[in-house]
Formats: structure tokens, sequence, C-alpha cells
């Protein structure tokens, strides 16, 4: 730098939040830090942080994982940043802030950048202890110290976007959890009145309380001032020892007032449309303090970027990039609980003359609405239950979709659901409207930029790394990109195979190959032929194998020959491996149903190896703690009394859950049990591209949560009906029903197609919820060709499933007969007596758990590396 | 089969210090997949061989998270390279150098190893 210190202008940044950092990165950006003394003055006691994934926190992300501060990037661009001492006065004749360490800092620009306060209606006994705001990582700490030392049941006030998600922080941390919305529906804002009530009938069945339509008037504490519930409007009173008020937000526009910048009347630091304050051309203002030029205060995260763009540029003067901001887009989606709510646009259809088009399924919770003008311009739109197709039209609002909004909401499978790709989106549509990236600018990174992946994308353009919303569109929009520029995108298994599973499979199941090196010698690409293969596809193809075991004429025993190489660590040892390196035994109990001797041996047993027990999401009991060599004495008690390997460790049917059904329950329709038991001891066995899982209910009250498994039968009073592709997990699904009113060897049969024709066209560790979403045509596609034969192949299928279910046979019975895989069965090959000493335990809640300090762990695992 | 009299007489031997130390039979080691070995002094060998008979020992102890199973995962080559994949997380390591594929800080101790008479 030439100029002298006391020469260089400085410009002060007040508040460092989401837009404050953004600021600052869009002044490194234009070079300003090179050429100006930058001041941070950053109230909370850390840099900036992602405040919009704030409730992540609960999932597990820490402090750390939320930072959006890189200490790299200040540092190199010399930026002061003093955390944890904020701004108290402004001087703005003198043009000095004062901070309240006593740090006087002489701007020439001041930025205000200060956010919001979370609203407190002043009710009595608002500030009684254990009442919350929800706004910053300290509040959420403070939560959670307080949930777990003494409350058991909380309530939020405010029913709008971040009370939804802070009464799920608290359900989360498992409080019995209520909703006071003074509005007569959830979300007042952003959704309407059907889609408010899809809504409810949602979130009430995740079982949290909703009252809507009421005000709290007053916080009840006992003697020693802490919360003990609320008087509501309607004369009742609530219990809660925990009350989260997120009854919107308010301007942080104090400091401002003081020094007398004009502010609006109901707050906001007046701006024009350079973010420039309408009294001092030295001040600036931006982000959730600022009322924008348009008379509106923005509470979310993509405006106050554009804000903090338009002022950088504008201090830049750059004559090129004129910004300004003149309003933004509203448009919202996010995951409330795991439930999809997105609004974009006029989503309230407030345009003269315009119409809607509504789809509405209160029995699964989904409601589409889209707002058309009379010459069929997408106007917005209210989306809850399925979002997927946000990103889509969103970017199409402003124009004329290319096919009907009818086909467009409603879901496939009714006659509608048209796959409108990111190709009808023309070249202006915004696709992240976070970063306000288009997909031009999408199209851009790759045919200049060449980026080929979608983190290159993301990094190069911005684009996916704001809330997420469009990283599933911005992924289609890379893949078609790529392809139209004639890029191949290898779709290969790994590094060894051209092909894909699905390939593999006809090739082993055409050719009959039935051993991994001859497909590898065979069909692997050049280089990995006569080779060593890789941790991926040996698993998979080893998969196939035993899928086919039968049909090409393999072993069905997974442990045999050049087989036993391929299996993961948990087929080989035919049990789960866990932390510390011991293993856990999962007998299977079909059905879930076990007589009392059963429930006898299992305890004789466990007690015998000092096993802990714990009773399984599955329905049935897992033994953790064994070490190698006591797996196979702890089989043979196992098969001496009847019990056989449950494939808790394989890629394989789990178990088919049920409920009690017509035998017990009142209100049972058909034997669900005996079903549930029928379908595991048929499948029991059957690898397959990942887990299936299975359950059986007796009636609709569906008590064994049919809808959430890979296949899922209901008992209707005329047979079975038979749904598809659901899934738990972190992406959860409800199946989608195949096939009505089935008697048993209908049912049967069309299980058998459905099971062989997914394990012929899945990717490896595709669950059948994710294949149904990916396949072209879907859930119709598959009933086409599972109901109707459409392939012609059904009979193959079938005779598939049948060879099948007559070759099987449990694994653990096969092993302990077998002293050469015995053998295996020890912790060191050279002291095959010698039990590994890393393998401790330690007492806790009278059984065991892994001794920790025996393991002391140095590193942090790769991130994802587990799917791999 | 012919070749089973020939393997069966070899020993494999891990170098400690000057000496070599014989852990077991040859012919206990099935390709693709490993074994686990204790040395006198506590220690945990991992010992694998690939398919072109080549042998490789390295230390057992999973430096992620501390359990002694690496001889427990899957082995295979990438770019030349032969691994072997943690069987709890799945990192990969070289089992030429002991280096981890997946994270350049980390890697684990290495051993020479040969199959003798
Ligand atoms: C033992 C058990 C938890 C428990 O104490 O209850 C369990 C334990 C494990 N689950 Fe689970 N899951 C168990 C029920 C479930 C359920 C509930 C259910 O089946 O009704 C689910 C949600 C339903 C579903 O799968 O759709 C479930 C969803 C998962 C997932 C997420 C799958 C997904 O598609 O998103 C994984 C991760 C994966 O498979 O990639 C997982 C993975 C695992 C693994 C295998 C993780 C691992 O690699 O070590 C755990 C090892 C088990 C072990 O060492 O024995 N587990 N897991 C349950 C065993 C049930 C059984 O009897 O077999
Ligand atoms: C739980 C939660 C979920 C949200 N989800 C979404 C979402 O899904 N999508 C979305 O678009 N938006 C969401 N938002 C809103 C979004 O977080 C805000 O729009 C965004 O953080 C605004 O950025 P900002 O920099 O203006 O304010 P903030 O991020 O609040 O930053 C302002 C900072 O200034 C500091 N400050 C105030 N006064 C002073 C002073 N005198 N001196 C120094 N520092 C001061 C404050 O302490 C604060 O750190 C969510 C907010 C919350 C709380
Ligand atoms: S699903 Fe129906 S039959 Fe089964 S236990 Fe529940 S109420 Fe009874
Ligand atoms: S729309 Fe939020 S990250 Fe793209």
């Amino acid at each position: 730098m030439t100029a002298t210190p006391g020469a260089t202008p400085t410009i002060v940044l007040v508040g460092h939040g989401m837009v404050g950092q953004r600021f600052l990165e869009a002044l490194a950006e234009r070079g300003l830090t090179a050429t100006h003394r930058v001041v941070v003055l950053c109230e909370e006691p850390r840099p900036a942080y992602d405040r919009v994934q704030l409730t992540s926190y609960f999932s597990g992300k820490t402090p750390e994982e939320l930072s959006m501060t890189d200490m790299e990037f200040i540092k190199d661009h010399g930026i002061e940043l003093y955390v944890g001492d904020p701004a108290e006065t402004i001087d703005r004749d003198a043009r000095k802030v004062t901070a309240r360490s006593g740090l006087v800092v002489d701007y020439d620009v001041l930025v205000l950048a200060t956010g919001s306060y979370p609203f407190v209606p002043p009710v009595p006994g608002k500030d009684a202890e254990g009442c919350f705001v929800y706004r910053t990582i300290e509040d959420l700490l403070a939560i959670e110290a307080y949930a777990k030392a003494r409350a058991t049941t909380g309530a939020v006030v405010g029913g709008g976007l971040l009370g939804l998600e802070a009464a799920g922080a608290l359900k989360g941390l498992g409080l019995t959890s209520h909703i006071v919305e003074f509005a007569p529906r959830l979300m007042p804002v952003q959704v309407d009145e059907g889609g408010g009530a899809a809504l409810l009938r949602t979130i009430e069945e995740m079982g949290l309380s909703v009252h809507t339509g009421v005000g709290t008037q007053e916080i009840v504490t006992d003697a020693s001032g802490a919360v003990t519930g609320m008087k509501l409007s309607d004369g009742s009173e609530l219990a809660a020892d925990l009350v989260v008020f997120s009854a919107g937000v308010r301007p942080r526009d104090q400091l401002a007032r003081e020094s007398g910048l004009t502010v609006g009347e109901r707050g906001g630091i007046a701006v024009d449309e350079q973010c420039r304050t309408v009294s001092d051309p030295h001040v600036f203002a931006i982000g959730e303090c600022a009322l924008a030029a348009d008379g509106r205060v923005y509470g979310l995260v993509a405006p106050g970027y554009e804000q903090a763009e338009t002022a950088a540029a504008t201090i830049a003067a750059d004559e090129t990039e004129q910004l300004s901001f003149t309003g933004a887009d509203l448009s919202t989606k996010l995951k409330l609980l795991g439930v999809d709510v997105a609004s974009f646009g006029d989503a309230h259809g407030t345009a003269e003359d315009c119409l809607d088009v509504v789809y509405s399924d209160s029995r699964s919770g989904l409601y589409k609405k889209l707002v058309i003008g009379r010459d069929g311009t997408l106007l917005g739109g209210i989306l809850i239950g399925d979002a997927d197709a946000y990103g889509t039209l969103r970017a199409l609002t402003g124009s004329v979709p290319p096919i009907s909004p009818e086909s467009l909401v409603l879901p496939a499978g009714a006659g509608g659901g048209a796959q409108l790709g990111p190709s009808a989106l023309p070249d202006e549509a915004v696709i992240c409207s976070c970063h306000n990236v288009t997909k031009g600018t999408i199209r851009g990174a790759v045919t200049e930029h060449s980026c080929t992946t979608v983190p290159e994308v993301k990094k190069c353009t911005k684009a996916g790394t704001g809330c997420g919303s469009c990283v599933k569109i911005l992924g289609q929009l890379v893949t078609a990109e790529l392809e139209a520029s004639g890029v191949e995108v290898d779709k290969g298994l790994c590094g060894c195979f051209s092909q894909t599973r699905e390939e593999l499979y006809e090739i082993v199941l055409a050719l009959r190959i039935n051993t991994y090196q001859d497909m590898l010698d065979r069909y692997g690409r050049d280089g990995a032929r006569g080779g060593d293969g890789c941790d991926v596809c040996k698993p998979a193809v080893a998969s196939i194998i035993a899928s086919l075991a039968p049909t090409i004429g393999a072993s069905g025993y997974v442990l045999d020959g050049e087989q036993a190489a391929l299996q993961e660590t948990n087929d080989h040892f035919l049990a789960n491996l866990q932390k510390n390196g011991s293993y856990s035994v999962v007998p299977r109990i079909p059905g879930g149903e076990i007589t009392p001797e059963g429930l006898i041996v299992i305890g004789e047993i466990a007690r015998d190896f000092g096993l802990y027990t714990k009773i399984t999401g599955g329905q049935r009991i897992d033994m953790f703690g064994a070490r190698v060599e006591q797996l196979p004495l702890i089989w043979a008690r196992l098969v001496d009394a009847g019990f056989e390997s449950g494939h808790a460790y394989g890629k394989s049917l789990r178990t088919v859950k049920s409920c009690v059904g017509q035998t017990w329950c009142r209100y049972g329709v058909q034997d669900s049990v005996r079903m549930a038991i029928d379908l595991e001891l048929r499948y029991r066995g059957l690898r397959s591209p990942h887990k299936l899982k299975s359950a059986v209910s007796g009636c609709a009250r569906e008590c064994a949560e049919a809808q959430s498994k890979d296949f899922g039968i209901i008992a209707t009073s005329n047979g079975w009906n038979l749904y598809v592709g659901g899934n738990g997990g972190a992406t959860p699904r409800h199946a989608d029903l195949l096939a009505q009113d089935l008697d048993d060897a209908g049912l049967i049969r069309l299980i058998d197609r459905f099971l062989m024709f997914y394990i012929r066209t899945a990717d490896r560790l595709e669950r059948t919820s994710t294949w149904l979403e990916r396949i072209p045509g879907g859930l119709d596609h598959v009933r086409d060709v599972v109901v109707e034969d459409s392939l012609g192949i059904c009979e193959e299928l079938e005779s598939l499933m049948t060879a099948h279910v007559a070759n099987y046979a449990d694994e653990w019975a096969t092993t302990i007969n077998d002293p050469e895989k015995l053998a295996r069965f020890v912790s060191f090959v050279n002291a095959p007596d010698t039990p590994d000493p890393v393998v401790g335990f330690v007492p806790e809640r009278d059984q065991i758990k892994p001794d920790l300090p025996l393991l002391t762990i140095g590193h942090r695992p790769l991130e994802g590396s587990a799917q791999r | 089969m012919t070749l089973a009299l020939e393997t069966t007489d070899l020993k494999v031997q891990l170098q400690l210090g000057e000496d070599w130390f014989t852990v077991c039979d040859l012919s206990l080691l099935v390709p693709g997949r490993g074994v686990a070995a204790l040395l006198p002094d506590g220690r945990q060998v991992a010992l694998f061989r690939d398919r072109a008979g080549e042998l490789y020992a390295v230390d057992n102890r999973d430096p992620f998270s501390g359990a002694a199973v690496l001889s427990r995962g899957l082995t295979g080559s990438v770019q030349g390279r032969p691994f072997v994949a943690s069987p709890l997380l799945k990192q990969r390591f070289d089992l030429r150098s002991g280096q981890c594929l997946d994270d350049d800080t980390v890697s684990v101790a290495t051993y020479e190893v040969r199959a003798a008479g």
C-alpha cells in the first residue's frame, strides 16, 4: 500500500451476521479491502455463522460447523474483526463509532448490518426464568441446558416459520411441545387456509399440539419465579415449564435512531436503492435492519445478500456495475419437522383476475396450489408435503409454463405428474434465489469455466451454498449441460467397471457368469482387468452373484470360495461390526413373534457371554459386544434352540414387522402376524442392492408402520393393499400404493416380481424409495412392468424368486458346520486363543458398553465416508 | 489341486528388527482377505495377499477409530496402488506405504513381509 495509514479511507461495519459477512466478501471481490482499512464490530461472542441452519445444531452440527467465517479470509484481507465488542454510539458529525470496550474508530463509510431482534409480546411474566427467544447460538445453548435440567413440556408462542422450527427443536430435545398461534392457521404469512390445514394435520400427527386462534395472555410462574404455564385468550391454561417466544422479529435500529438517522414508522433504517441511508451519504444499512426503498423490511437472507452486493458496488463506485436494490422475491422452501413447505411469487393470489389450480390430499398431507394469471402466466404458488417441483416452478414464475398447470401439481399416478425438467427453463430463470444465480450462469460454469461436477459449480457460482433448496435442480442442470456439450458423464460403477450396476446384473444373468474374477477380467475397464478390483465393485458384484446364485450356478453361501473375499466385514463375519471391533448378533424373529422359551434362550446366551442386549427398532433383539471368536459359539447355541441368522448385517431382507392383527386386536381385519411371518421366511437371505424392510398391518390404523417400508402391506376387509418405496431414515418417504385388495397368492406374486425387478435395475446402495424416484416413469412404469407385465419379464422374475426361496439355507448353521470357515473366526491367526485386547468394556446401567479410553480416538471420520 | 503341496510348506514371515517372525502358513491367507497377527510386544499387524500373490503387512489399528480392525477391511487397487479400506469408516490405506488415501495427514506403519520355506 502506498498511502500512509492515516490517509487510508476506513470502512466500518457494525454487525457481523450473515449479511455483514457477505458484505465483507463483496468488498474483497471488488478489491476494496486492499485500498481501505476495514473494521468490523461484532456483538456476538463468535464471528458470523449460518443463522438459517441454526436449528441443525440440535441435529448435531457444532457451532464451529455453522461458522461462515474463514479466519484465513479475514487475515488475508487485513480485516480488523472485534468479536464480542458491539458499537454503542455513533457520532455522525465527527464520523466516529465508539464500541463497548472503549475502542473509537473514525470512519469514511459506515455500514450498519445489525439484523433483527425477536419480538416478545408485552405479556406479564415474559421475563420469567424458563422464557427464551430463538435467534442466536447462545439462545440455543441456553434452551438446551434448561430443557435438559428441568423441563418436560415446552410451548412456543408463534406458529410461523421460526416457531415451527423451534417447536420441532423442543420436540427433538424430548419435550412435549405446544405451538400457540394467534392467527387462525399455521404459517399465516407464507401459506393460505388450505395449506395451513394440510400443515396442521401433518404436524399434529407428529405429536405436536397446535393451538390456533388463541393469544398468550400471561406467563404463569411458581414461587421461585420459574415458568409453569401460560394463560390463553380463550380462558384456558396450558402447562409448560419452558417457553420460547417466536412472535416475529423487529429491525435493530436503536443505534441508528439514537444517532438521528431516519427510521420507518414501523422500524427499519430508511435507505435508498443503493442502500445508502436517506439521512446521511456516509452511512449505509443492509440486511434485516434496513427499510428498503420499496418500503419493506426483508426478513430473509437472499434479499440481504443482494443489498450487501449493492452497498459494496456503490462504495466501490464502479461505473460498470451499478447495482440497485429495488425489492426482492420472498420465495421460501424449507423442511419443517420433515415436511416440505414452499411458497413462491404471488402465493396468496393478490393479482387481479388471477386463478388458482389446487390439488389437495389431506390423507397424505399434500397441498399444492398454483396461482395463474389470465394469460396463463404462472404468478406464484404454495407447496406443502411435496416441494420437489419448487426449483422448476419458482424459476418459471413470470412466464407461461410449457405444459398445463394441472399436470404440474397432480402427483404421478393420479394422471398427472408431468416431468418438467430444468431443460424447459429459460436462461434467465433464477435457479438459486439465495445467491441470485440464473440458469444461464450455471450453464456458463459448465461450458466456459469447465466445471464438471456439482461441487465445482457450487464453488464457481455460489449456487446451492445458501439454504440448499436448489441443489437438486442444480444437479439435473449440470448433468444435462455436460451431456449436451458432449462430455461423457461416466456412469460406471467405479474405477474398475464402466457399466452401471444394472448393466452388470444383465451380464451376470445373461452369460451366467458366477465369479467376480471372471467378471473383472472380461468386462472390467482396460486398466482394471486382471487386477484386484476395489471396495466398491467387490461387494456390489458379490451381491448380484448372491441374488442370482441358484440360477447362474453359484453357491448361495456368501463365504464360499472367492465370495468370502468380496464381502464387507459384516457379511464376512455374519454379524455387525461395532466401534471397538466387537460384533453384534441379531437372530431372526419373524414378524416379531417369539415364544417365552425363545426369549429365555436369548436371555441365557446374552448372560452367559456377557453381552449387552437391546430391543431394536425392528421388533427383535440385538446382542452386542461379542468377540470374533465368540460368534460361532453363540450361533451354535442359537441354532440349537431353533434360531437362525437375522441378516442384520446384510444388504438383504431385514425384518417384516407386524402388528398383532385380527387374532387379538378388536379392529383387525386380517391375520397380519401370519402374513408377516410368511413374508419374512420367504424373502430371508435375499441379497439386494440395499437393505429391504417390510411390515404388515392388520387394518388401516397402521400400527406396523407399513407405509414407511420398502414393501408394506395393509389389510383391508377384502384382502391386502401393497405399498412400495417407503423409507424411514434421513430422507423419509411415504410408500406408494401399488395394488389393492389382493388375495394371499396375488400379494406374494406381486411382491416377488417387485423385489426382483428392483434387484435387477437399482443402483448399488439405492433403497427402493430412491430407485422409484429415479427410474424413468417412476411408479407408473413399475406398475406397468410388475402388474401389467408390459416388458414380458414377469415369468422370469417369478422363477428367479422361486429359485432363491428353494435354495435358502441359514448361513450361521452352514458356517458352524464348516471347520475351514470356523478357523477364520479368531482375533489372531498366530494366537487363536488370545482375544483382541483392544476390545474392552466398562459397565453402564447394569450392562456393558465399549471402553472408549482404550480406543483413544485421534482423528475425525471422513465426511460421508460411511456412505461409500 | 497340485499347487497345494507347494504352498502349504510356505510360511508367512514378518521382519522384526534383524529377525524374521513366523506368522502362519501361507495357505491361510485368502487372496483379497486379511488376517491379524499378534507380535511378541503386543503390537497387532494386518497381513494381506493380493491376486498376484504379493504379500503386504500394515499396522492393524485403524487410526480413525482406534479399533484393531484393518485386517478385516476390503482390499483393492486404485491407480496401481494396492489398498485396504477400513471396515469401520471406509478410509483407504495404501498397503505399500501405509499412507491414507483419503486424508494426507494420516498413515499407518508398514512391515516387511515374505513367504519362506
Ligand atoms: C440396531 C438398530 C437400532 C436399534 O437399536 O434399534 C439399527 C442399527 C443400525 N442401523 Fe438402522 N438400525 C435399526 C433400525 C432402523 C430403522 C427402523 C426400522 O427398521 O423399522 C430404520 C428406519 C427405517 C428404514 O430403514 O427405512 C433404520 C435406518 C437406518 C439407516 C438409514 C437408511 C436410509 O435409507 O436412509 C441406516 C444407514 C444405511 O443403511 O445406509 C442404518 C444403519 C444402521 C447400522 C447398520 C449402522 C452401521 O453401519 O453400523 C446400525 C448397525 C446395527 C448393528 O450394529 O447391529 N439404519 N434403522 C435397528 C435394527 C433393526 C433390526 O432389528 O434389524
Ligand atoms: C432459526 C432461524 C431460521 C431461519 N431460516 C431462514 C431461512 O430458511 N431462509 C431465510 O432466508 N432466512 C432465514 N432466517 C433469517 C435469516 O437468518 C436472516 O434473514 C439473516 O440472518 C439476516 O442477516 P443479517 O446479517 O441482516 O442479520 P443477523 O444475521 O441477525 O446479523 C446481525 C448481527 O449484528 C449484530 N449486532 C446487532 N447490533 C450490533 C451492534 N450495535 N454492534 C455490533 N453488532 C451488532 C447481532 O448480534 C448479529 O450478530 C432464519 C433465522 C432464524 C433465527
Ligand atoms: S393396525 Fe389395526 S389390526 Fe393392527 S394393531 Fe393396529 S388397530 Fe389393530
Ligand atoms: S436457493 Fe438457497 S442455496 Fe440456492
